[in-house]
């Protein structure tokens, strides 16, 4: 009996020893690809951020306004979180060939899934931003403009214009993820909608006397207004 | 060359047929058809009248007039001007209309009427705004004697003017040009002046062309080239300028094509100017300048809620243009009553350079920080009319030439704000 138990674990340890001297080479090979792909990824991170560095990539974030969201968000620089999303795509990519050659059943599929995602991530993300930086574009170019035509209602105006973007944009990145699609669609549909019914009611009811004002400012007292504009600035 | 394909055949074949030419007359319109007569028979006259020997021609730029103004310039008949005493001409003068655009770009129109100087090889070119409806035959001496006679390359105008017309020349574009490149240009941005032919021809080469400034700001940079390329430039006193109505909507356009077009000279002129320590005075002909004390009306409310407006709704925009400490100023000053309102001109040009400084640096998109400066302007606006609502003509003067000085005086925070050392 003793002897039995001896020879079961023996013979387990055993299997054991080769299992795992079968499968150390593997280990060894996927943590050498992991360090060649952290090398790799981290060079990568340094080249595009002097990349970005030298076409000057954050004077353009500040430009679109992506610099002032970040900070709001307590993010890094567009220049950094660009570089660092290069290097963590770079690294988990080389993980994830290293995890493939360890051959376990089932998850060369994931691995090849993956690889199939990342153009997709990568528009979504291109969406995202020109979405963002457009939206924030045309709303302070609708805020200068209703602040210069004396528009009581001008931050109103510019924050739904940004906020009918946002949510535009948001909803094609996620219709090329193809996350949520339908959900999406549908919330982006309401929002929309919502927005749009609010600001006629607003016009419609709350805003009826500033809607009169306003008509009357462009058709009836036109004489007025001129009067008020005599001077010349050249 | 540009004028190649600026030109049209048409054109090309009709100045061909005009041949060389002494004096070039440039009018650049746009449905003037209810101004634009008067103009041309002053023009006539004062060709005729002082300019008889020398070979002259007018030409009419037209931004695309649907109300016939450029058949209004080639038809426009000199017999009545010859009636006048002493107005005689031993040469033909022709009058040339041509269609630069369908639509109007005020800088385009400038280069036609330039390349055909440059094509004519005219000694003199004058431009003569459409508008202006208190123009005399002896504006078109006075423009270009200097030019013709006294070997000058540019003649800017000086104007009788209103005493609160002009507050955008008088409190920005004089001061800043002045302060900025240390000439003593009373009008930068003119609509009348006089160049010299090689002055025409090196302004066609500029780069300008080729992006917004050529388009909607020439004419300050015109100035701007003689002043940086070393040329002979000198002011003349026309006389009364009135100038035209405008709507609340042209104020934006006119700080595009006035502050926009000086904020973007800045950048490509950086060595020049900022080596340049105080101002010169420039040779003058006839009267400094000479202000009416006519009553005007302005709603100073309005102007004050529409300065207080901006301040508060353009928060986010201002907090990254204006370092925080002119912010705070500027949200003080939006406090105040009328009766109580001042917008010092210590605070107005350290608004207006750090908006220079951060048009440099593009913290946004160059328009909307130009636009962003129209409110402060309006509140700037206010407080000039109410400084100098009971004054003299002598005393805005003098309120002007402080300004001026504190322009000057604060030109090294502009170079500190502009290296960004704030």
């Amino acid at each position: 009996m003793r002897e039995i138990i001896i020879t079961e674990l023996t013979q387990a340890l055993q299997e054991l020893a080769r299992g795992f001297a079968h499968y150390l080479p593997r280990l060894v090979v996927m943590l050498i690809i992991a360090f060649i792909g952290w090398m790799i990824a981290y060079l990568l991170k340094v080249l595009v951020r002097s990349v970005l560095r030298l076409t000057r990539f954050s004077k353009l974030s500040e430009n679109s306004g992506a610099t002032q969201l970040l900070n709001q968000a307590a993010l890094p620089s567009s220049t950094e979180l660009l570089s660092r999303f290069v290097f963590w795509v770079a690294w988990v990519g080389f993980i994830l060939l290293g995890v493939n050659v360890l051959g376990i059943v089932g998850l060369q599929e994931y691995i090849s899934r993956f690889f199939l995602f990342l153009p997709r991530l990568f528009v979504a993300l291109v969406i995202l931003l020109f979405g963002l930086v457009a939206a924030n574009f045309f709303s302070r170019a609708a805020l200068l403009a209703a602040v210069n035509a004396n528009f009581r209602s001008s931050r109103l105006l510019s924050i739904s214009l940004r906020i009918i973007i946002s949510i535009f944009a948001l909803s094609m990145a996620f219709e090329v993820l193809g996350v949520a699609e339908e959900t999406m669609l549908l919330a982006f549909g309401t929002a929309f909608g919502a927005v749009m019914l609010g600001l006629a009611i607003a016009f419609g009811i709350g805003g009826k006397d500033l809607a009169r004002e306003f008509l009357e400012k462009r058709l009836v007292t036109r004489k007025t207004e001129e009067k008020e504009d005599e001077l010349s600035p050249l | 060359m540009a004028e190649e394909t600026l030109l049209t055949d048409d054109f090309l074949r009709q100045l061909i047929n005009v041949g060389e030419v002494d004096i070039l007359v440039g009018l650049p319109t746009h449905n003037n058809a209810k101004t634009i007569g008067p103009i041309i028979q002053a023009v006539q006259a004062g060709i005729l009248k002082c300019f008889p020997r020398e070979r002259a021609v007018i030409i009419n730029a037209d931004g695309g007039s649907q109300d016939g103004t450029p058949d209004l310039v080639t038809g426009t008949s000199i017999d009545d001007v010859r009636r006048v005493p002493n107005a005689h001409a031993l040469r033909t003068l022709h009058s040339i209309s041509t269609r630069y655009a369908r639509t109007p770009e005020p800088g385009t129109a400038l280069r036609t009427i330039f390349a055909a100087a440059d094509l004519l090889r005219a000694k003199a070119c004058v431009v003569v705004s459409p508008d202006s409806t208190t123009i005399e035959p002896d504006w078109l001496q006075r423009l270009v004697t200097p030019v013709y006679t006294d070997t000058f390359d540019l003649v800017s105008p000086i104007y009788r003017r209103q005493k609160f017309e002009g507050v955008l020349m008088r409190n920005l574009l004089y001061p800043m040009t002045r302060a900025i490149y240390g000439y003593r240009i009373r009008e930068p941005y003119a609509s009348e002046f006089a160049i010299s032919g090689r002055l025409a021809t090196d302004f066609l080469t500029q780069e300008i062309w080729n992006d917004d400034r050529g388009r909607t700001g020439a004419e300050i940079c015109l100035t701007i080239t003689a002043i940086t390329g070393k040329y002979r430039v000198c002011q003349s006193f026309l006389g009364t300028k009135t100038p035209p109505h405008r709507g609340a909507s042209d104020l934006v356009a006119a700080m595009r094509r006035t502050v926009g077009a000086l904020f973007s000279s800045l950048d490509s002129n950086f060595p020049l100017w900022s080596t340049i320590a105080e101002s010169q005075p420039v040779t003058t002909l006839g009267a400094q300048s000479e202000v009416m004390a006519e009553p005007v009306r302005v709603n100073r409310k309005q102007l004050r809620e529409m300065f207080a407006a901006g301040v508060a709704q353009l928060g986010p925009v201002f907090q990254s243009i204006l370092s925080a400490s002119t912010l705070s100023e500027l949200q003080r000053i939006a406090t105040l009553e009328i009766s109580e309102f001042s917008y010092p001109a210590n605070v107005w040009a350290k608004t207006v350079f750090e908006f220079a400084a951060s048009y440099h640096r593009s913290v946004m998109n160059r328009d909307h920080i130009v636009q962003a400066l129209v409110p402060l302007y309006r509140g700037r606006t206010l407080s000039f009319l109410l400084e100098n609502r009971d004054v003299s003509g002598e005393d805005i003067e003098t309120n002007v030439e402080s300004l001026c000085n504190e322009f000057e005086r604060l030109k090294p925070y502009l170079l500190e704000v502009w290296a960004d050392r704030k």
